[in-house]
């Protein structure tokens, strides 16, 4: 054991602590938000429904294509049906974590998932 | 009908080369068989090699040898020219590059050890840009980054203390035969 640490040198003790302290940063920051809790969908640009992720439910909304299909399942939500031509709000699949969103921009909805903590406060408001 | 001989010249130097990627490539085989919890996550055994390379026989010869493992690796466990060979070819140019720049720095106060983990932080840094740019463009590949970035913490550590320790023997074998 001891002849191991032998080989680690001064500077290299500066390099572990220094990564070893990055890497604990690097977990608040990629990891922010804590849990999904509530799905906000938004019309227009105007919230259309909050609703929280515990029941398992179904909403239609309405848009100047048609109907955006959107449910919404215990800690998930997503768009089921859309009719964007190019479905990219559909192709997102189920969203989970914090500040995720699917927005069908040609129907004008989105699905945005939120947390305890709301991660983009500053910008948004 | 003329009789041409395509003769190779061989040097000593192209067999050192070749030896040592062999010795990479076995070590990319055992990384492979290895079990791992999530893909990504690799002792990356191989780099052992490039640090001991890189401390002998200097820079060029260890980019000689990083890229016939990554080509003869890939060819072997049948990912070339797949996703992964280019995640692992990038992930091995920014480590060597970093391996370049970090060569120079103090050897008094710097070791293999911190070459190993900034060569590893480099690798993975890599390999999670060209996976966001190219394999999933969602920033969600980035949730993986504390575990990634710990986990290359970890190996790059004990990577670089094996090959401080190899270099310190083959050292001591040499000066008291």
């Amino acid at each position: 054991m001891k002849s191991w640490l032998a080989l680690i040198r001064p500077g290299d003790w500066l390099v572990l602590l220094g990564s070893a302290v990055l890497v604990g940063f690097s977990v608040p920051v990629f990891w922010q938000g804590g849990m999904a809790d509530r799905a906000i969908i938004r019309q227009e640009g105007k919230v259309f429904a909050e609703v929280d992720l515990k029941a398992r439910k179904q909403f239609a909304v309405g848009g100047p294509l048609g109907t955006t299909l959107i449910a919404v399942e215990p800690g998930r939500a997503r768009v089921v049906s859309d009719p964007s031509p190019r479905q990219y709000c559909v192709r997102q699949g189920w969203l989970m974590r914090p500040g995720e969103i699917a927005i069908c921009a040609p129907n004008r909805v989105s699905v945005q998932i939120a947390g305890r903590t709301k991660v983009y406060d500053s910008i948004s408001y | 009908m003329t009789q041409s001989v395509i003769k190779l010249t061989v040097t000593a130097e192209d067999r050192r080369v070749a030896w040592l990627a062999t010795a990479a490539v076995g070590l990319s085989l055992v990384d492979a068989a290895i079990p791992s919890p999530l893909p990504g996550v690799k002792p990356g055994l191989a780099n052992i090699v490039t640090l001991v390379v890189l401390a002998r026989y200097g820079w060029g010869t260890a980019v000689w040898v990083s890229a016939l493992r990554v080509l003869a690796g890939s060819l072997l466990l049948g990912y070339f020219l797949a996703p992964g060979f280019f995640l692992s070819l990038t992930g091995t140019t920014l480590s060597l590059l970093t391996l370049g720049a970090a060569q120079h720095l103090p050897t008094r106060w710097f070791g293999p050890v911190s070459l190993s983990i900034l060569a590893a932080f480099a690798h993975i840094g890599g390999q999670l840009l060209l996976a966001s740019a190219w394999l999933i463009p969602h920033d969600g590949v980035f949730l993986l980054t504390p575990i990634f970035a710990g986990a290359a913490l970890v190996f790059g550590t004990l990577n670089g203390l094996i090959a401080a320790k190899l270099l310190a023997e083959t050292a001591s074998a040499e000066t008291s035969p």
